[in-house]
């Protein structure tokens, strides 16, 4: 079977947490929480993993299936708080608009005063961003996402004052992985997913992108190809957030 | 001494323009009986401070809040909480939007009676713009420049635990005790409500409300209905859905008003009861 555009995205968001070591993987969608798995599978054995309750969990755990019962360490939001504090921690969150600091916003659409559109708030994003190391997971790359400029900043971008512990590692999307090491700390194309042209790429995107030596995103390994379709994700739950072209 | 006393006695104890903490989490363990009392009451312009869920959905739905302070407002289960978009949507409220962490530093420096705390959370973000009433300080061994996050001092908090004596001492039984205890600490009056009124409160670690922070006790079982009330219930994810769609559409929220909100506690589970 063909590798499909999931598993490469999967494999993508995996690699965001790759040299993390002992810290607490936040994926906050369906594709980064199969990534956090795999490279916990793989190359990052050390990586804490929450149940998305209180509970730190061990051992392979398959999207749609019951956390494990293997439990290591109780993890309420204060201790969740706690660890953002301290920065052992990285985040790979959504983005409803993203600009080409990396400034992120999940708070609303619109003014502020009178938003067109309530989202969630700012919730953790500015906390987050300034305490540890954060990735961006966008399931439908477009140039409504990646905008001239966010209505309510909520993750930090490189272009404000974002003190010592600020870091944006990759943007990863379901056309490309992107990082914030342009000129003046701005949005470079790394890498397109098989399939992907670097125009379709800057056609999705509201803002030029650096574009430089950009290589072709990685595919899955044999072991991880397995790992993913018969161990994380045997149901295919992937497929939901990056149907197959 | 008993603290004991009913939904209705405690709404007689707040008055208009309060600053009121609301304990629990999203949708998860939220103290929805008192949030009906004050839905039922004429209470008015009062400050909300909550990591929200259909609490403040309810009392925006109300017209009861003047100002929010909060970090999110969500349904989990359902991203969005209708009822708190609508109102922002409007401009009906003052919101005071903060990251998590801050609103728990907020809390915490009300409860150690401290003007503020200083963290980094929220530094470089818009919540910097749209609170320019928020001020920085200097770290007085360095250099540099921390947000100084202003205690968040409450009139009256409410929280919802699992069970409790007749005194205030409580202990919570599902997966996190979320900051209920802050917000207790960072009230003038603590109103608890709970699962069940008992002397046998179960493992020591789990009591993390003692009878010092609380003044008042409401046995309410069923209390956090329909939010999540683990390990005595689930999130009532079918009427969460029912309550959602009602939210969305005047029509149908007029008639949720008057089949579970314009009765007491006992009518509205009974009312409930009746919609399974």
């Amino acid at each position: 079977m063909a590798v499909t555009r999931a598993e490469v995205c999967a494999v993508a968001c995996a690699e965001a947490w790759r040299g993390d070591g002992e810290i607490l993987a936040s994926p906050m969608a369906l594709i980064p929480s199969l990534g956090a798995r795999l490279a916990r599978e793989t190359f990052e054995p050390d990586l804490l993993l929450s149940d998305g309750e209180a509970t730190f969990v061990a051992g392979p755990w398959a999207l749609g299936a019951p956390p494990p019962s293997t439990t290591e360490a109780w993890i309420p939001y204060r201790a969740i708080f706690d660890l953002v504090w301290s920065g052992r921690r990285h985040v790979m969150m959504g983005a409803s608009q993203i600009d080409r600091y990396g400034n992120q916003n999940i708070s609303c659409i619109g003014p502020f005063e009178k938003p067109v559109t309530q989202l969630l708030g700012v919730r953790g994003a500015p906390g987050n961003t300034v305490n540890h190391p954060t990735s961006y997971w966008v399931p439908k790359h477009s140039p409504r996402v990646f905008v001239k400029k966010v209505d309510m900043v909520s993750g930090v971008g490189t272009d404000r004052e974002a003190g010592p512990f600020h870091e944006i590692r990759y943007v990863v999307t379901d056309l490309c992985v992107l990082d914030l090491k342009g000129p003046g700390s701005t949005m470079r194309l790394v890498s397109t997913h098989p399939g992907v042209t670097v125009d379709v790429v800057q056609a999705a995107t509201g803002f030029a992108l650096h574009i430089e030596d950009v290589v072709e995103t990685r595919l899955p390994t044999d072991d991880e190809l397995r790992l993913i379709r018969e161990v994380l994700d045997p149901q295919g739950l992937r497929n939901k957030e990056v149907p197959t072209a | 001494m008993s603290k004991l006393m009913s939904e209705d006695d405690v709404v007689a104890e707040l008055r208009s323009g309060m600053t009121i903490g609301i304990g629990g989490w999203g949708s998860r363990r939220k103290p929805m009986s008192l949030v009906r009392a004050i839905f039922r009451s004429d209470l008015t312009d009062l400050t909300i401070v909550s990591y929200g869920g259909p609490d403040v959905g309810l009392l925006c739905a109300a017209g009861k809040v003047k100002k929010l302070v909060y970090g999110f407002v969500s349904l989990d289960s359902i991203p969005l909480e209708p009822h708190f978009q609508a109102a922002r949507k409007a401009a009906a409220l003052e919101a005071v939007e903060w990251d998590e962490g801050m609103v728990q530093w907020g809390l915490y420096a009300a409860a150690s009676r401290l003007p503020f705390l200083p963290t980094r959370a929220g530094l470089g973000s818009d919540v910097m713009r749209v609170n320019p009433g928020l001020k920085k300080v200097r770290d007085p061994y360095g250099e540099e420049e921390l947000l100084a996050v202003p205690a968040l001092k409450l009139d009256a908090a409410l929280v919802h635990l699992n069970v409790a004596d007749a005194r205030g001492n409580a202990a919570f039984h599902g997966p996190d005790l979320y900051f209920d205890d802050l917000f207790c600490q960072a009230a003038d009056r603590a109103y608890l409500s709970c699962e069940r009124i008992t002397d046998d409160l179960g493992e020591l670690t789990r009591r993390r409300i003692a009878r010092w922070m609380v003044q008042g006790v409401v046995e309410a079982p069923g209390g956090a209905h329909f939010t999540s009330c683990v390990p005595d219930y689930d999130r009532d994810e079918a009427f969460q859905k029912h309550y959602a769609t009602s939210a969305k559409d005047p029509a149908l929220w007029q008639a949720f008003v008057e089949e579970f909100l314009s009765t007491d506690e006992a009518g509205y589970q009974k009312a409930v009861a009746a919609w399974r």
